[in-house]
C-alpha cells in the first residue's frame, strides 16, 4: 500500500461518473467502486447510463457508456445531479459528459486516447487537452493505456491483453484520490477469475499501478475521504432496482405460500427481472419466456387460475400489447401483478432512458371500464417493498395490480437494509376450501367485495371464468343490462375498497404550509433534497410522495388542504396532475414537468419552488 | 381399446365416472346442425374414459364459435381472448402439471390471430390437448374467410374468391416440430373419441384437427371428404402397424413409390397389401407423416386418425426436472438465504 503522504480532506458526499467506450468496462468499474464504498461504510446510489446499441461504433459519442455513483456520509437519495469526479476513457466520452461535471470537478483522462483521429471522431475541432477549454476543471492527465501496457509487460502480458484492464488503472487512481482500500476489488478478481491466475495477477498489478501513479503524480495534491455514514443498525447490501422487484415477489411467494410464476418477454429496461427470477428455481420459481408480450401475460393468467402468484414484466410498448389481457384478468377477477419498468415513449421511444411515461396508460389504457390497483416504486430498495405490496394486494383482493417502476429505478442501485422474511407481513389469499357449501365463483366478501379463489383440482368447485360478462354470484354468462351495471360497479368498488388496506399518505415536513410538492416514482430523492434546501432556507415547503396511485390513500384531500399552494412534479407532461384534477377538482395545482429522459436536478426544482412561492 | 393412460402426474378418479359427470347445466347455443355438437359429445364421452379425477380437467379456449366450449362442459375452465388459448393453457399446465389441460379452438383463433402462440406451443411440446375445429370460415363474425379457407372461395370478405393460400394444419404442426397430430371428421364420433383418448395418452402437445361443418357460412366445406356416397373413397383411417387401405370395397391403398405417395388399386398390376405403406405413428422422422397429412382430394383420400405420435421430452416435465435439480443443488433454500446471499455487511 502506498504511503499516505498527501493531506486528506473530509467530504460530505462525492459524485463520481465513469465514462468510456461501450466496451471499456465502465459498468464493471462503477460497480466495483460502489461495492468498495459500501463496504467502507458510505451510503450510496448508482445509475448506469448506456446506449441502446451493445457495441456502438468505437470512439463515437453514440457509443459512450457511463456509470454514475453518489457516495456519502449523509443519506444518499439520488445518484447526484452533477459529478465531482469524471473518469473519462476517451475524447468522445469527455465530449458527451463534460456538461455533467461540476465547475472545478476533477477530470481523470487517458491522454493516450487523445490522438487526432479520435479527437476528430468525437466532434472536437481541436485537442481539448491543449486548447485551454478545460481550464475551469482540475485535470489528472494520465497515460492510462501505455501505463497499463507497462504493467502488463512486467508480467509478460502482450499489449492487447493488458489493455483490457485499463479500466482498473483508472479505478486505481480513483481509489487513491478518494482514499479507498483496494482489498475488496482484489477479492473480486480472485473469485471472478478463480481459474485464470494470470488474469488475477494482471488486474491486481494494473489496479495497484493506477493507485501508485496517483500517489506520485503532482496533479493530485491531496486525498479526499468520505467518512462513514450514520445508518440504522443492521445488515446491509447493495441492491439494483430490477433485482429488488424480483426478490420482492419471491418474498411474497414465500409469505403467501403461493408458487411464483413469471410469464414474460424480454424488453428494456425490464428484462433483468426476468433474468433474475430465472436464477431462482431452487425457490420453486417458474419462469416462462414467452413468444411475445401477449403470451407473457396470458400464460400468467393461466397460472393465476391454478393458484400461482402470477407475474408479468414489461415496459411501455409491452404494456400496450398486454392491454386486452389485463382486461381478461380484471373480468375474471384473478390476481396477478403487471410490472411496467417505464421508459421514454411513445412507440419504441427512448428504450434506455427513464420517463414517467405510462401512468395514464396504467390507469385508463384498456377497453371498457377496467380498474386495476396501481402502486409505484420510488427507489431501488423501495422497489422490493412495493413489489411485495403489489403481490399482497393482488392476492388478497383478487385483482390485477400494476407496479410502476422506471428505468432509473430498475437499473439504479442503493443500499438496502436486509429484512427478515418473517418480519414481512403475512399474505392471505381467499382460497376456497374443497366442497365448500354453496360455492359460487362470483360470490363476494361483503366487506371487500373479493370473490374466492377456487383452484383447479379442488373437489366440488368446478367453475368457468372468462372474458364475457358474468352474472354476479353465479358466474353464468349474462348480458342482462342491470347485471352489467352491477358488475361494473362492483369491480370499481372492489378496487376502491383497497383504500382500507393501504397506509395513509405521509407528509415529509410539516402538515401545513405555503407549498406542498407532490411527486410519485423515481423523483422522490431529488424532490426531497430540494425540499430540504427550501426548508433549510426557512421556507414552509413540504413533500407528499405517492406510492399508492389507484386507489389513492383515503386522506389525500386532507393532505392537500393543509397547503396554500400545490405543485405536482413529474417526468412527463403532467399525467398524475391530470388524474388529481379529475379526482380533486377543489384544489388549484401548479405543475413542473420534464420529458428529456433525464431525472430532475435539485437546482431546477428549488428554482421552480421559489418562483411559485413568490407568485401571487 | 381404451387402455388407460400411464401418466402418473395426474391423479385418477377413485370412482367410475360417466358422461353425466361432464355435462354442463348451461344451454348449448351453437346453431342446430353445427358440427361442434358432435365434438362436445365426444369430449364428454372420452373424459370419463380417460379416468382422471373430474376436478383435474381444465378446458381453455380463445374466441370464436368453438371457444364457447368451456361453458358447455363441466370442468374447470377459462374462456380466454382471441387467439390466446395456447398461451393461457401453457400457463395452466406449467404452473400445475397435475392437471389435464384441453384447448378448444378454431382455424381463425389458432391460425390467424393466434398463429404465433400456436407454433410456439407446439414447438415447446407442452403437455396440452388442443382440439382445433377447422370449419374453414369465421363463424361467430358471420362468414369471413379464414387461414384454411380454400383459395378461390367466395365469402363475405372475398366476393371474387380468396386470393390467399390456405394453411394445411398438419403441415404447420410438423413444421413447428409437433409430436402429435391427429385428424377426424365431425361426422365420425367414434373416431373423434378414439383420437381424443390417444391425445390424452400422448406426453406433449397433441393437436387434433376436426374437419367441422359450419352449417350456416360454409356448409359442405368438407363435402368432398364427408359426403355419404364418396366418403369411403376419400377417407383413409390410419391404424398403427397396419397397411394403408381404404375405399368402399377396401381395395385401394397408399404406397410409397418414386419418392412420393401414390394411390394404388389392390389386385391391379400385381399390387398386393405387401406393397402398401404400413403406418408407423411413432416414427421420429416426420417425413411420411407430413406427406400423409398433406394428402387431399381429388388425387388422394384425406388421412384420418392418429397421423403422428412421436416421443419427445415435454416442456413441463423439463421445468419440473430443472426445479428439482436446483432445489437439490442450490444452497439458496429460503428468502432469507436469498436476501443474505452475495456481499453483505453489518453496521
Amino acid at each position: 500500500m502506498a504511503k499516505k503522504s498527501k493531506p486528506i480532506v473530509d467530504l460530505e458526499d462525492v459524485v463520481v461518473k465513469f465514462v468510456g467506450d461501450s466496451g471499456d468496462g465502465m459498468q464493471l468499474v462503477g460497480t466495483l467502486f460502489s461495492e468498495t464504498a459500501a463496504l467502507d461504510g458510505n451510503d450510496l446510489a448508482t445509475f448506469p447510463d448506456f446506449p441502446a446499441e451493445i457495441r456502438a461504433p468505437h470512439n463515437t459519442v453514440a457509443g459512450v457508456s457511463g456509470f454514475q455513483v453518489h457516495i456519502g456520509k449523509k443519506k444518499i437519495l439520488t445518484t447526484g445531479d452533477y459529478c465531482d469526479v469524471l473518469v473519462t476513457m476517451n475524447p468522445a466520452s469527455l465530449k458527451s459528459n463534460l456538461k455533467w461535471a461540476k465547475h472545478g470537478a476533477t477530470l481523470i483522462l487517458d491522454t493516450d486516447t487523445f490522438d487526432p483521429a479520435a479527437i476528430e471522431k468525437a466532434g472536437y475541432s481541436s485537442n481539448p487537452l491543449e486548447d485551454r477549454s478545460l481550464e475551469k476543471y482540475h485535470l489528472v492527465k494520465a497515460p492510462i493505456t501505455s501505463l497499463t501496457r507497462e504493467a502488463g509487460k512486467d508480467l509478460g502480458v502482450d499489449n492487447k491483453t493488458a489493455e483490457r484492464s485499463k479500466n482498473m488503472f483508472a479505478l486505481g487512481i480513483l481509489y487513491y484520490l478518494l482514499n479507498k482500500p483496494l482489498d475488496n476489488t482484489f477479492r473480486f478478481f480472485e473469485t471472478k477469475f478463480k481459474k485464470k491466475p494470470d488474469v488475477i495477477k494482471l488486474n491486481k498489478a494494473v489496479l495497484q499501478a493506477g493507485y501508485n501513479f496517483a500517489d506520485t503524480v503532482e496533479a493530485i495534491s491531496s486525498q479526499y475521504t468520505i467518512p462513514k455514514a450514520t445508518m440504522e443498525k443492521g445488515k446491509y447490501r447493495n441492491i439494483v432496482g430490477n433485482t429488488a422487484v424480483a426478490w420482492g415477489f419471491i418474498a411474497a411467494s414465500e409469505r403467501s405460500g403461493r408458487p411464483l410464476f413469471l410469464g414474460s418477454y424480454p424488453i428494456t429496461p425490464a428484462t433483468e427481472i426476468l433474468m433474475e427470477l430465472a436464477k431462482h428455481k431452487s425457490l420453486g420459481v417458474k419462469v416462462f419466456q414467452a413468444e411475445d408480450e401477449i403470451a407473457g401475460i396470458c400464460s400468467a393468467i393461466g397460472a393465476a387460475y391454478t393458484g400461482s402468484l402470477a407475474i408479468t414484466t414489461t415496459s411501455g410498448p409491452g404494456l400496450s400489447l398486454k392491454s386486452e389481457a389485463i382486461g381478461l384478468a380484471v373480468m375474471t377477477e384473478l390476481p396477478m401483478v403487471i410490472v411496467d419498468v417505464q421508459r421514454g415513449g411513445p412507440s419504441t421511444g427512448l428504450p434506455t432512458k427513464s420517463e414517467q411515461s405510462d401512468l395514464l396508460q396504467a390507469l385508463f389504457g384498456r377497453n371498457g371500464e377496467c380498474p386495476v390497483i396501481i402502486v409505484a416504486a420510488s427507489s431501488p430498495a423501495n422497489a422490493f417493498y412495493m413489489a411485495f405490496e403489489a403481490a399482497k394486494l393482488a392476492l388478497e383482493h383478487m385483482t390485477p395490480t400494476m407496479l410502476l417502476s422506471e428505468g432509473v429505478i430498475g437499473f439504479g442501485s442503493e443500499l438496502f437494509k436486509i429484512p427478515k422474511a418473517a418480519d414481512l407481513p403475512a399474505i392471505q389469499p381467499p382460497i376456497a376450501k374443497p366442497n365448500e357449501p354453496d360455492y359460487k365463483p362470483f360470490r363476494r366478501d361483503p366487506e371487500t367485495l373479493v370473490r374466492k379463489w377456487a383452484l383447479p383440482g379442488t373437489e366440488g368447485l368446478r367453475h368457468r371464468v372468462g372474458g364475457l360478462e358474468k352474472e354476479n354470484i353465479t358466474g353464468i354468462v349474462s348480458t342482462d343490462p342491470l347485471n352489467h351495471q352491477l358488475m361494473v360497479n362492483l369491480r370499481a368498488e372492489k378496487v376502491q375498497k383497497v383504500q382500507n388496506f393501504i397506509p395513509r399518505q405521509e407528509i415529509y415536513g410539516d402538515p401545513e404550509g405555503d407549498l406542498l410538492v407532490i411527486g410519485w416514482g423515481s423523483t422522490k430523492g431529488a424532490i426531497q433534497y430540494a425540499v430540504d434546501e427550501m426548508r433549510a432556507a426557512g421556507k414552509k415547503v413540504s413533500h407528499a410522495h405517492f406510492h399508492y396511485i389507484m386507489p389513492l390513500p383515503k386522506n389525500t384531500p386532507e393532505v392537500f388542504a393543509g397547503f396554500k399552494k400545490i405543485i405536482v412534479c413529474e417526468l412527463n407532461s403532467g399525467q398524475f396532475i391530470y388524474y388529481l384534477r379529475m379526482l380533486f377538482p377543489q384544489f388549484k395545482y401548479s405543475q413542473y414537468n420534464k420529458v428529456q429522459g433525464l431525472p430532475f436536478v435539485v437546482n431546477e426544482l428549488t428554482a421552480v419552488f421559489n418562483q411559485i412561492l413568490e407568485e401571487e | 381399446m381404451f387402455e388407460r393412460p400411464e401418466n402418473t402426474t395426474i391423479e385418477r378418479s377413485s370412482v367410475e365416472l360417466t358422461k353425466q359427470d361432464f355435462v354442463s347445466d348451461q344451454m348449448v347455443k351453437w346453431c342446430p346442425g353445427c358440427g361442434a355438437h358432435a365434438i362436445l359429445s365426444s369430449v364428454a364421452n372420452v373424459f370419463p374414459k380417460i379416468g382422471y379425477k373430474k376436478e383435474n380437467f381444465v378446458m381453455v379456449s380463445g374466441i370464436g364459435c368453438s371457444s364457447r366450449f368451456p361453458y358447455y362442459v363441466n370442468t374447470y375452465g377459462i374462456h380466454g381472448i382471441h387467439g390466446r388459448a395456447a398461451a393461457i393453457s401453457s400457463g395452466v399446465k406449467i404452473a400445475n402439471p397435475h392437471l389435464s389441460v384441453w384447448v378448444a379452438t378454431g382455424d381463425g383463433d389458432s391460425l390467424a390471430i393466434g398463429g404465433n402462440h400456436f407454433i410456439h406451443v407446439i414447438r415447446r411440446n407442452i403437455d396440452l390437448n388442443i382440439i382445433l375445429f377447422n370449419n374453414q370460415i369465421y363463424g361467430l363474425t358471420k362468414g369471413q374467410y379464414s387461414p384454411t379457407t380454400p383459395m378461390g372461395m367466395v365469402t363475405k370478405t372475398s366476393p371474387q374468391g380468396t386470393i390467399e393460400h390456405p394453411f394445411n394444419i398438419g403441415e404447420l404442426v410438423m413444421g413447428a416440430q409437433g409430436t402429435f397430430f391427429a385428424r377426424a371428421v365431425d361426422t365420425n364420433p367414434k373416431l373423434m373419441t378414439e383420437i381424443m383418448f390417444e391425445a390424452a395418452k400422448h406426453d406433449g402437445t397433441s393437436l387434433i384437427e376436426i374437419l367441422q361443418n359450419c352449417i350456416i357460412f360454409a356448409d359442405g366445406a368438407h363435402q368432398q371428404v364427408t359426403a355419404k356416397d364418396i366418403k369411403d373413397d376419400f377417407q383413409l383411417v390410419l391404424k398403427n402397424g397396419e397397411p394403408m387401405i381404404f375405399g368402399k370395397n377396401k381395395d385401394k391403398g397408399i404406397r410409397f413409390f418414386s419418392n412420393r405417395l401414390e394411390v394404388v388399386q389392390l389386385g391391379e398390376n400385381g399390387i398386393t397389401e405387401n406393397d402398401l405403406l404400413i403406418h408407423d405413428k411413432y416414427q421420429q422422422d416426420p417425413g411420411v407423416h407430413l406427406m400423409l397429412a398433406k394428402m387431399a382430394p381429388p388425387m388422394f383420400p384425406v388421412a384420418l386418425g392418429v397421423i403422428r405420435s412421436a416421443m419427445y421430452p415435454t416442456y413441463d416435465d423439463m421445468v419440473e426436472e430443472q426445479i428439482a435439480y436446483a432445489k437439490e443443488n442450490n444452497p439458496v433454500k429460503t428468502v432469507d438465504d436469498l436476501l443474505n446471499s452475495g456481499d453483505t455487511w453489518v453496521i
